[in-house]
């Protein structure tokens, strides 16, 4: 039998199904590879081993008394932005440090109530603002793929505990290419729904007109399984949409005749790195193969989508992390003098130094005087944005490229220039401000590191983004690439 | 640089942060690059343009006004720095 811990969540599902091995053997075998691996790469900020356990024994219980839902004792792993009834939750950050969640988030209940095993938190950067996950307060998480290497962010732990076979899947949030970038750096699926498509309830806000949860996995049809799992309406999320959800695993079959493929011009432009150019344009030689038709379609204000999203993002991030008041939960400064000061030091001292940046950059473009400069130029700007998209999608069903301009590259590289850092989401952020789905399939390797082919759809469009990935996953195996130290 | 050391104490004041002495200098310089890398956005032809009010053009979804969640005051302050009775505690704000 092949190692449990090298086989996919829809080759596990089979495995529990079988009867081949139980969810305790499985979980436990995870357990032992998080507590060998877990601490090298810093993936985790929470080990969950005795409710995991505890819960695989209820899934082998629920499965011998015929009650196995649909991801009955599979394991999987929470990014640290998920509330968690009773555990730790963290979201990256020194101001929630000893916070325990009275209450689960809607996608913890979906997954628990479906039979998942959670083995764990991931880290993060802090309050998933960060592409590197060096923001985070527990420290930065360290590429499987090399040590020294960024496995991007925010969603790093999540990222690397599913690429070095630490958990086969684990949920992700994505509010500028959270989900991604990481997922192209490691070399793993990174799946971003359409806006509303999953319920935000319980995942604690960045900036709540962009953010949407979803997954990372190791195969597209994995995503599939989960996607149909977490997505649907919640009342109980105010951007939740009300929109049927179809049977992900079911799409992902049918082939790629007829479908048309968007290149974008300027995706291909001087930002990009060569040997990762390269790459992308191999894998839509595949597509193309596969009897998909390429066709060049323009996006004539890209160039604003990063601008745009630094002043639309840190403005609802001032607003919302306006709640972390050190009085009903997170850190508080110690001998506050007065209320002022308790507020202005709790604050002071619990954030990072990249989210009070972004807490200032949004309180000066909501400010008097330059709001209507900023903030309502930017959602100006923003439908100029989306408008681009709805008129490329049009003529195409899928627009495809590059997920990042660069391979994984190394801690504290771009630690120095937010400027920098924020550009290596030049490529994804466009789907965030449209509330476009889009994902990141692996499509190669640069000299040892993995790069990801970024496919974005119209809204609703989760089953055809799913099908290309799969039916190019039938056709090449970069996907199923481990690194060496992890196989 | 685009903020002055004045200015940055002010926004850190209405966003209710102190900055320490030694953060001050590089949240100068940081800031105003940031201000400096979304000013371009003025470029951008925006005239008759209505901004952006949901991605999906969706209206506010209201609910009913209804008690929906059962009382967890005891576990929910569970995580507060300080309570009394069911009551938060800060320091004093009436003499």
């Amino acid at each position: 039998m092949m190692d449990l811990h090298s086989q996919t969540l829809t080759q596990l599902k089979d495995g529990l199904g079988r009867g081949d091995f139980s969810s305790l053997e499985l979980t436990q075998a995870l357990l032992d590879r998080i507590a060998a691996h877990g601490e090298e790469l810093n993936a985790f900020i929470t080990v969950m081993r005795d409710a995991a356990l505890e819960n695989a024994k209820q899934a082998d219980a629920a499965r011998a008394g015929g009650n196995a839902g649909v991801l009955n004792g599979l394991p999987i792993v929470h990014k640290d932005i998920f509330c968690t009834r009773d555990v730790l939750t963290t979201c990256g950050s020194r101001m929630l440090e000893n916070f325990v969640s009275p209450y689960d988030a809607t996608i913890v209940e979906r997954m628990a109530a479906a039979g998942a095993v959670v083995l764990g938190k991931t880290n993060m950067d802090e309050f998933a603002m960060g592409s590197s996950n060096e923001t985070s307060y527990f420290g930065p998480v360290k590429n499987p793929w090399d040590h020294e290497r960024s496995p991007g962010g925010s969603s790093g732990g999540s990222a690397a505990s599913v690429a070095a076979r630490l958990s086969p899947a684990a949920t992700a949030t994505d509010t500028g290419g959270s989900i991604r970038q990481p997922a192209a750096l490691t070399n793993t699926v990174g799946f971003k729904p359409t806006y509303g498509r999953v319920s935000r309830y319980g995942m604690i806000a960045f900036a709540s007109s962009l953010d949407q949860a979803g997954v990372i996995t190791r195969s597209a049809a994995d995503a599939a399984l989960l996607l149909g799992v977490m997505a649907g309406f919640d009342e109980r999320d105010s951007t939740s949409i009300d929109h049927p959800v179809p049977d992900y695993v079911a799409g992902l079959d049918g082939s790629l005749k007829g479908l048309r493929v968007g290149i974008v011009r300027q995706h291909f432009d001087d930002g990009l790195d060569d040997a990762t150019g390269k790459a992308v344009r191999e894998a839509l030689a595949v597509l193309e193969a596969q009897g998909a038709s390429l066709t060049e379609v323009d996006l004539p204000n890209l160039d604003y989508c990063v601008p745009t999203y630094y002043v639309v993002a840190p403005a609802e991030c001032s607003s919302n992390l306006s709640r972390f008041d050190g009085v009903r939960f997170g850190h508080r400064a110690e001998d506050p003098q007065d209320l002022l000061d308790l507020y202005c030091r709790s604050r002071g001292e619990g954030f990072g130094a990249e989210v009070k940046r972004r807490i200032m950059t949004g309180t000066y473009v909501l400010s008097a005087g330059y709001y209507d400069a900023y903030y309502l130029k930017a959602q100006k700007v923003r439908q100029l944005v989306s408008d681009d998209f709805s008129r490329a999608f049009e003529n195409v069903d899928v627009i495809a490229g590059p997920t990042t301009p660069t391979p994984a590259f190394k801690l504290g590289d771009k630690t120095d220039d937010p400027i920098t850092m924020y550009l290596n989401d030049i490529y994804t952020i466009g789907a965030n401000l449209a509330g476009l789905p889009a994902m990141s399939t692996p499509c190669g390797m640069v000299d040892g590191l993995p790069v990801g082919l970024h496919l974005v759809g119209p809204h609703w469009a989760e089953e055809s983004l799913l099908r290309t990935s799969h039916q190019f996953q039938q056709q090449t195996d970069w996907h199923a690439q481990c690194p060496e130290a992890y196989q | 640089m685009s903020l002055d050391k004045d200015q940055v104490q002010h926004i850190a004041m209405l966003a209710r942060l102190r900055l320490a002495d030694d953060e001050l200098a590089e949240t100068q310089e940081k800031l105003s690059r940031i201000v400096d890398f979304v000013d371009q956005l003025s470029a951008a032809p925006t005239d008759e343009v209505v901004p952006m009010a949901h991605p999906l053009n969706q209206a506010q979804r209201l609910r009913p006004d209804q008690v929906t969640e059962a009382n967890e005051r005891d576990k929910v302050q569970e995580n507060a720095p300080s309570v009394s009775d069911g009551h938060y505690l800060v320091p004093k704000v009436l003499e």
